[in-house]
């Protein structure tokens, strides 16, 4: 690991301004920072952390219905805040479904959002990645890439964002609060991050200094609490990344379908909104042929970037799988197995 | 650059002072303290054998900076027990076989104190295993630590009950 200043800013004007210079980085637990330190692949000079900055470390419910999270609320506490999981189960349970309690007892939400990709070539030094090395090429390209993106992709980067909370809150126009050099600033959660196109060393919408403060979930989010999943397939049960995952939630009256949000997670550099779907979606009755009209819509654009053209038929199923769950209902308590299409509990 | 910081580890307050930022929680405990109990498995987040308490909380100490944990209390392996007494939690792993080579165990350990302290898992075994899940055996004794972890909270719930009744 090189070596690098640490320090620690009482407020987050000197947070900003420690962080605007050449070479620094923040950071909130580590948890990905440091794994990255540790491998060579991140080098910053300085560290600027920022877990002890006031005030940001709370959920406030606000007047006008929306929901506001601080950057450092730790992802198990979001998840385990019962009116929290009550409101936003799908939400709860794809923080529930990601890496394991030790991990989540540390990550931040502002962490989580900006955690890099898990490209092995991208994490591997000695690899030709242009995300860390822009022109030096993309060994993904004809590498192992079973794993990688079908959506959103160029021939300089096909890698995908990892993060499961990201994937329920684009589909619930969550909004992201930003504090920078020319003061404070928001953007929807879909436009932090960047396709890769020609520059995929410009990974989000963040510039140097940015300081994510927190994360709103606007009123209408609460609307789709009773049909509400996320689903999400693995290498292995527990503690593994996405290989595909879809978070639905559903708005149903009357029998029908009156709006749905979908997400898909595992497939593109960003967490991916699939609006096409939703309007396949909006109006129908909730059953079997829509669903997998929708899902064919969502992956219509998808193309293989490698040995991963599985993962389009596996995305569409998942899709039809979460919509079938998230129709029958948001179960009392998020299953034993958050996120799994193996849990044994009735209905999960 | 000397970085001072102030840590209470399993009871007692130690003032230290790195000569580096670099110095992980795991490695100023195993390397710096002598307290060798939290075992370094993959270093990277991916098996918990570093599993130690930050005030009262289950984290991998391999993937924190020591530096940010500045007046953190820490609890380890170490400092479970009380005197000659087991954790009811170390206790329940040796009733119930929950290990072989015994490298994973103290991480195992203190992450079964971390879910019961959680409360999340209840007695139904999948939550726990799920809530388990950060902690890889390579012995495989994952049945045993299941069952070893059930027992010490059913334990410890019902001598909290009696403590208050
Ligand atoms: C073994 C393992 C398995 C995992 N499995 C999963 C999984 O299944 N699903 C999943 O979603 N995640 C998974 N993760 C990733 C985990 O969720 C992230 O490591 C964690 O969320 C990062 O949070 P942090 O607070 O530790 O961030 P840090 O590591 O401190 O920071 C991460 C990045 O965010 C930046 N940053 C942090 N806070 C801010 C802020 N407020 N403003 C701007 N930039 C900021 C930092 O500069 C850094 O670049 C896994 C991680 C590991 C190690
Ligand atoms: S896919 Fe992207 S992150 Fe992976 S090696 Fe290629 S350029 Fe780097
Ligand atoms: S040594 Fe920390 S998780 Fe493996
Ligand atoms: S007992 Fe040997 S690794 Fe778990």
């Amino acid at each position: 690991m090189m070596n690098f200043d640490y320090v620690r800013p009482a407020n987050v004007a000197d947070a900003i301004a420690a962080a605007s210079e050449k070479g620094a980085s923040y950071l909130a637990s580590g948890t990905n920072l440091l794994d990255l330190m540790k491998g060579g692949v991140s080098r910053p000079s300085r560290l600027v952390d920022v877990t002890r900055l006031p005030g940001l470390d709370r959920i406030e419910r606000l007047a006008d219905g929306s929901l506001r999270i601080g950057t450092l609320v730790r992802n198990a506490d979001l998840a385990h805040d019962a009116e929290f999981a009550r409101t936003y189960p799908a939400v709860a349970e794809a923080l529930l479904s990601g890496a394991s309690a030790q991990l989540r007892n540390a990550a931040t939400v502002g962490g989580n959002l900006m955690q890099r990709t898990r490209c092995a070539y991208f994490y591997d030094a000695g690899s030709a990645c242009n995300r860390r090395w822009p022109g030096a090429g993309c060994d993904a390209l004809q590498g192992e890439n079973r794993l990688h993106a079908v959506l959103g992709w160029s021939e300089g980067c096909i890698a995908t964002h990892p993060s499961d909370f990201c994937v329920p809150l684009v589909a619930l126009d969550a909004i992201v609060e930003i504090e920078g050099k020319s003061g404070r600033r928001e953007l929807p959660l879909e436009a932090l991050h960047r396709l890769p196109g020609e520059t995929p060393e410009r990974e989000t919408a963040l510039e140097r200094g940015d300081l994510i403060v927190a994360l709103r979930l606007p009123a209408e989010a609460k609307d789709f609490a009773g049909h509400a999943r996320y689903v999400k397939v693995r290498e292995r049960t527990s503690y593994a990344f996405a290989v595909v995952s879809a978070a639905a939630a559903l708005r149903i009256e009357h029998g029908k379908i009156r709006e749905a949000r979908l997400g898909l997670g595992g497939v593109a550099a960003k967490p991916w909104r699939a609006r096409e779907a939703e309007q396949v979606l909006a109006g129908a009755a909730p059953d079997a042929a829509v669903y997998s009209e929708a899902a064919r819509a969502a992956l219509s654009d998808a193309k293989p970037s490698g040995d991963n053209a599985f993962k389009i038929e596996l995305a569409q199923r998942i899709l039809v799988r979460a919509l079938t769950l998230a129709a029958a209902g948001t179960p009392d308590r998020i299953p034993a197995l958050p996120g799994s299409p193996f849990s044994s509990v009735a209905g999960a | 650059m000397n970085l001072p910081l102030s840590l209470t580890i399993n009871g007692v307050r130690r003032e230290i002072v790195l000569d580096d930022p670099r110095v992980t929680l795991l490695d100023l405990l195993r390397e710096r303290l002598d307290l060798t109990g939290t075992k370094k498995g993959c270093d990277r987040g991916q098996c918990g054998a570093c599993t130690v308490l930050v005030d009262g909380r289950r984290i991998n100490s391999c993937l924190a900076l020591a530096i940010s944990h500045d007046g953190a209390e820490i609890t380890t392996i170490e400092g479970v027990g009380h005197g000659g007494e087991l954790h009811p939690v170390q206790a329940a792993f040796i009733a119930h076989d929950g290990f072989q080579c015994g490298f994973c165990t103290p991480g195992q350990i203190m992450s079964g104190i971390g879910l019961i302290q959680e409360g999340q898992a209840g007695d139904d075994p999948e939550r726990v295993r799920e809530c388990m899940s950060g902690n890889l055996c390579r012995c495989g004794a994952y049945q045993g630590i299941t069952e070893a972890v059930l027992e010490a909270q059913s334990n410890m719930t019902a001598s909290k009950q009696r403590r208050s009744a």
